[in-house]
């Protein structure tokens, strides 16, 4: 098991390994949801809420649930979680919770939420494991609220139902239609695949002059 | 025969002393056996106190999801009866309007008609509610009725999942919705533009075919079983 620090627990989720950017986890409702802000904020804090209350409670129990019943019981625990997450947004949140309709349950299979378990929470202690929740939940948020602010500009005009361009603006429809996902999704990745392939050329031409170098094939025989 | 290349000797796998196979995956560490009792144990436990939570949970949400979509109702019955000063809520049992539900049945689930009236106390008209299969999920729509004169007074979709900026235009395009005021029963959903001036005609939206259709089919499905029942309660002096 890799030795990390609680810094790296906490900040590793939220970009160096963020669930949908990089470990394309999580992404039917990265895509389904995410057409408008306020969508992809009541998403991402559900989704938070459960990460991190599962992984609480399936670190401090680690000892008790025996090694052959371990999936069902997280899967229980999560959709204790989940359930509580959809009345407490129907109650709460009314016009929210319809627009995210089928989507609230359906982060009891978000594969997420059971990798942490089964990864990091069901065998590391508790305060890591929070850390851990709160990193990897912060990262699914911010790569949901990059997608719903770009789909919700391009689609409809506006941020959280604010209008941004008065109505010269004709908004490009594709962007909140289930298609628009796919290609948001599509230039995010691109982006940030972009900008990772940058960073690590410039590192590599910083090191040239002085790094060493590899022998080749001959040279090593 | 060809000589296999040599493996440098601490490279080399050595068969496992228990007569695993070379190479195979690596055995993972021994566990006890947990006894089935255990097993069963531990998701009864857990199974039961989730159950409890949710219990807890539910019991605080539900009065607030209720009241929720009371207040829904009511503005919408407000609005499809264009303001009536009185709304008065029959029950329809066996063919017969009743202002008590029968016993032991769930007001909530129950079929009910919400009849509005005037300041005067003269009746405007019903509010009918009726769902049917859209294009993605069911349809719930309400519709004020005036079955003295058989038309329909206004129509409001309560809830639906139609495509967003497609179907979802049965709810948020004014002249679809407006179509539907003072339209004669039953209706016929004519392409727009192409009608021929019937005042039983609704316009569709362009694009939203199947959902335009599934709402016109839902009043007309609701209409005609409901016609004969409050015919028979104005036949009453009901």
């Amino acid at each position: 098991m890799r030795e990390t620090t609680p810094q790296q627990d906490l900040i590793r989720g939220i970009w160096k390994e963020n669930p949908v950017l990089v470990q394309l986890l999580g992404l039917c409702p990265a895509l389904a949801v995410t057409n408008t802000v306020a969508n992809s904020l009541a998403m991402g804090i559900a989704t938070f809420f459960v990460l991190v209350g599962s992984s609480l409670l399936v670190s401090t129990f680690k000892k008790v649930i025996p090694h052959e019943v371990r999936i069902s019981a997280y899967i229980l625990i999560i959709a204790t979680f989940v359930t509580i997450a959809d009345l407490v947004l129907a109650a709460v949140v009314p016009l929210i919770h319809k627009e995210l309709g089928a989507f609230i349950a359906l982060i009891v299979v978000n594969c997420m939420i059971l990798g942490r378990q089964e990864a990091f929470a069901s065998k590391r202690p508790i305060g890591r494991s929070l850390l851990d929740a709160v990193g990897t939940g912060t990262g699914f948020m911010i790569a949901l609220l990059m997608m719903g602010t770009f789909r919700e500009i391009l689609g409809n005009g506006s941020i959280l139902g604010i209008s941004l361009f008065g109505d010269g603006f004709e908004p490009w429809v594709i962007f909140i239609l289930p298609p628009g996902g796919f290609l948001t999704l599509g230039f995010i990745l691109l982006a940030f695949g972009w900008w990772q392939e940058r960073k690590s050329e410039s590192v590599r031409v910083r090191q040239w002059p002085h790094g060493v170098a590899t022998p080749s094939r001959e040279e090593a025989a | 025969m060809k000589e296999l290349p040599q493996v440098a000797d601490d490279q080399r796998t050595e068969p496992e002393p228990g007569g695993g196979p070379p190479g195979g995956p690596p055995q993972s560490p021994e566990r006890p056996p947990t006894s089935s009792a255990r097993l069963i144990t531990t998701l009864a436990t857990a199974g039961g106190l989730a159950g409890l939570v949710i219990v807890l949970v539910f019991g605080w949400a539900n009065p607030r999801i209720q009241a929720y979509r009371a207040m829904v109702l009511r503005e919408a019955i407000q609005e499809v009866l264009e303001g009536p000063e009185s709304v008065q809520t029959y029950y329809v049992i066996d063919g017969a309007l009743s202002e008590t539900p029968e016993p032991g049945v769930d007001t909530i689930t129950a079929e009910k008609v919400h009849l509005g009236l005037d300041a005067e106390g003269q009746p405007i008209g019903y509010a009918i509610t009726g769902q049917e299969p859209g294009f993605q999920d069911y349809i719930f729509v309400i519709f004020g009725y005036d079955a003295s004169a058989d038309r329909v007074l206004a129509m409001k979709v309560l809830e639906s999942k139609e495509t967003p900026g497609l179907g979802d235009k049965i709810m948020k395009d004014s002249s679809f919705v407006a179509g539907f005021r003072q339209a004669a029963a039953l209706l016929e959903g004519v392409k727009s533009g192409a009608g021929s001036g019937s005042d039983n005609e609704v316009d569709m939206v362009t694009g939203a075919t199947i959902s335009s259709r599934t709402v016109i089919g839902i009043i007309n499905h609701r209409i005609e079983a409901l016609d004969p029942v409050l015919e028979a309660a104005a036949g009453d002096g009901s």
